[in-house]
């Protein structure tokens, strides 16, 4: 066992394999702190039409006008003076990895993802800080009309369906992070997928924070038109620095009549980052949308994929897993709004506390008046690991139409002795015997994962856990 | 001071304070099978918990020792690598764990499988497991001695499992397993007659001159499928009486009632332990 000094000298696990950073020149680093000159300055850089200047510029006074977000986990001290909005570290998005600056691309090689890429991905983006530094489709899907691009790249090749899409789900003024973002963002994926093609294997972004005191400000819009079916991935590490970072992302999804859009999350931040998210996504008739959510790293979380069910007959699913180590909160959940009759959805969230870490559950589930039929299942499960940890449960369900079926269902529970004794007795050591009830515990949500991501999923879990134990 | 037993030497342990074993004694060699009889509540369970280590039970004097080895203060995983084993009353269930993943784990740890390395790479993972293939080729084989079907390895363990197929999943660890000492506790309970001669059938492949056997039970009944060549009677928290297999006949006819008396112990029996031990199983 360690003692308590040594405990408090160890905030950020020793297992995060992802620490590393390189110490390269960037391109170019915008002064530290948020102001109008910076703003000013990534639209420049960027060559951006006026349109999205002027978005932005408002943007920020929004943000400014805005209390601190008070309601949720712990963020008094996050300095946003403290932190360098824009960092651009090579001139250009490549088609091949050959093509990527040498450091960079060595970071995503250790990282795994082009071998990813050639193993079983249709696409993948990858962005390091605040540019998108690789993107690739496979030549088949181009062919079809699918649109996997860098969203700053998809801003000047299509512009017009950017802009009929762009901020139309998550307005600036949705809350004072979706502002900041709004008037910083840079990097993100923009996918299009036309009527009826269906994107068999997942495309993937990776997104990496290198420098300290780094803000990232991606910012992805997602179009699955009628009838499509798109399962896009996205994973996220970053060096482990004593300062804070801040990844603040807007991710806004548009699943059109019969279409099916899949968005798995395995969020890995060292824990000195903020992770402040907001995602949502309108589904229109017999639609679905699917979040899958791990968030495994980060100091703290706030994050609560939404969906709007608009249309008849669609269809909204939130399964979440949270784990929420040393210094850790892990605040999410799920928003789900029935707007149309015969919508059905589902949440389930699962969540693990260890060593003093906090995972909180909120969530928000809203029948609207005419929502006929409406149908509705929550299950949040939590586990505690140990008499340090904590969980809590916000539970929001407001429901304005009768004819509807709604079930929630909450347990938190404590690892179980008698589990872990009887895999002792078949001669598995403490520590793996706890990650195997863990295991077990967010196993209905893992399965729903491809093969690959789950078992990456697991190795996370295994790692985190094994942080704790001896 | 021997090498191949079990010997337990003047075990005396508590539960939340209150002594609960007082003084056992009890010597197992491989090859043989014994059997601890005992009235509701006299302390068998805790016997078998205590000897494989459960944290709940207190040791306040006596020895285990294992092949000559003290293994008191071992941890429950270590006494299973060096060979013990029990097959429990009330396996639980572990929602969410593959039978077969568990299996892996626990034959891989059980065997010490490699050793797990310093990197902590997907690779390293695997290092410390059985190779899939050779695992699933003797699960396969072991399941279908036990009468257990194939769709049974995808199943969370114990999870929605009746009464029999738990207790045929342990016989089914223990044959994976191959312990030196096995425990069984109250094997019989829950039974019907044809599961409880699949799951004898089963000890009694995997017993043999390397395996010694410790079968607890409250009833003759399952004496009749395995036959042990020595009988204890534990009442009290220590064995009163030893014997050969003729002793679980004298139980059957005359119940614990009478051994109560024979020791003038001053203990409370259930009402159905003060009968004989046929007019209750019939």
């Amino acid at each position: 066992m360690t003692n308590d000094v040594n405990e408090q000298l160890e905030v950020i696990p020793q297992d995060y394999k992802y620490g590393f950073h390189d110490d390269r020149v960037n391109s170019y680093k915008a002064e530290k702190g948020l102001s109008e000159k910076v703003v000013n300055v990534i639209s420049e850089i960027k060559g951006e039409p006026d349109w999205m200047r002027q978005f932005r510029l408002k943007a920020l006074q929004t943000f400014y006008s805005k209390p601190d977000v008070t309601w949720g986990a712990d963020l008094s001290t996050l300095n946003f003076q403290d932190i360098y909005y824009y960092i651009k570290p090579s001139d250009r998005s490549e088609r091949t990895w050959e093509e990527v600056p040498n450091d960079i691309k060595n970071t995503f090689e250790r990282l795994g993802i082009p071998e990813a890429e050639r193993k079983y991905l249709a696409g993948v983006g990858a962005q390091y800080d605040s540019e998108v530094v690789y993107h690739k489709l496979k030549e088949d899907l181009e062919n079809k009309g699918v649109i996997f691009l860098g969203t700053d790249q998809a801003l000047k090749e299509h512009p017009d369906l950017f802009k009929e899409y762009f901020g139309k789900l998550i307005p600036p003024a949705d809350n004072k992070y979706a502002a900041l973002n709004s008037a910083v963002w840079s990097g993100g994926s923009f996918i299009y997928v036309p009527p009826g093609v269906h994107v068999d294997i997942p495309l993937q972004a990776y997104f990496r924070i290198n420098s300290e005191r780094m803000g990232q400000f991606e910012r992805t819009l997602i179009i699955a038109d009628e009838g499509s079916f798109v399962h896009y991935v996205e994973g996220c590490t970053a060096p482990t620095y004593s300062s804070e970072s801040l990844h603040s992302a807007v991710v806004e999804i548009f699943v059109k009549r019969g279409g099916r859009v899949r968005y798995s999350t395995i969020q890995n931040w060292a824990n000195n980052v903020y992770n402040l998210v907001t995602k949502r996504a309108l589904c229109e008739e017999d639609a679905t949308m699917e979040w899958v959510d791990g968030n495994l790293g980060s100091s703290v979380t706030m994050k609560y994929p939404a969906v709007i069910l608009k249309g008849r007959g669609s269809h909204g699913e939130v399964l979440s897993i949270a784990f929420a180590g040393k210094g850790q909160h892990q605040d999410t959940g799920a928003k789900i709004i029935h707007v149309a009759p015969d919508t059905t959805s589902r949440i389930i969230s699962k969540s693990i506390s260890k060593d003093g870490g906090r995972a909180s559950y909120r969530g928000l589930l809203k029948v609207l008046e005419g929502a006929f039929r409406a149908k509705s299942n929550v299950v949040c499960d939590a586990l505690i690991l140990d008499d340090k940890s904590r969980s809590d449960t916000y539970p929001y369900i407001e429901v304005n139409e009768k004819q509807v079926s709604i079930g929630h269902e909450a347990t938190v529970s404590k690892i179980n002795d008698e589990q872990l004794f009887y895999l002792m007795s078949r001669g598995i050591a403490e520590g793996e015997a706890s990650s195997m009830i863990v295991n077990g515990f967010i196993e209905p949500l893992v399965k729903e994962l491809p093969m690959e991501y789950a078992i990456e999923l697991n190795r996370l879990i295994q790692l985190q856990m094994e942080g704790s134990v001896g | 001071m021997s090498k191949g037993t079990l010997e337990i030497i003047n075990l005396h342990a508590n539960v939340e304070g209150k002594p609960i074993l007082k003084g056992v004694n009890l010597v197992i060699k491989p090859g043989e099978i014994h059997a601890l009889m005992g009235p509701n509540g006299s302390g068998k369970s805790t016997l078998a918990y205590t000897i494989i280590g459960h944290p709940r039970y207190e040791i306040t004097q006596g020895e285990v020792l294992l092949d000559g080895k003290n293994i008191l203060e071992l941890k429950p995983n270590e006494r299973a690598v060096h060979g013990l084993f029990l097959a429990y009353q009330y396996p639980v269930a572990i929602p969410g764990i593959s039978v077969a993943n568990f299996l892996r784990s626990s034959v891989s740890a059980v065997r010490q499988y490699g050793k797990k390395t310093e990197d902590n790479s997907g690779a390293a993972e695997e290092n410390h497991l059985i190779p899939m293939r050779d695992f699933r080729k003797e699960l396969d084989e072991q399941m279908k001695m036990m009468g257990v079907e194939k769709s049974f390895a995808r199943r969370s363990l114990n999870d929605g499992f009746s009464g029999g197929e738990k207790k045929r999943m342990e016989i089914l660890q223990m044959s994976l397993l191959k312990p030196k000492y096995a425990i069984l506790d109250e094997t019989d309970s829950g039974l019907d007659i044809d599961a409880l001669r699949t799951v004898s059938e089963g000890v009694n492949r995997l017993s043999g001159p390397d395996l010694g056997v410790l079968v607890i039970t409250h009833y003759q009944r399952i004496l009749n499928y395995i036959k042990p060549q020595f009988v204890h009677i534990f009442m009290d928290g220590r064995i009163v009486e030893s014997g050969g297999a003729d002793l679980a006949l004298v139980l059957e006819d005359k119940g614990y009632e009478f051994i109560r008396q024979k020791y003038g112990l001053e203990i409370n029996l259930a009402a159905e332990d003060k009968i004989a031990l046929k007019e209750v199983v019939s």
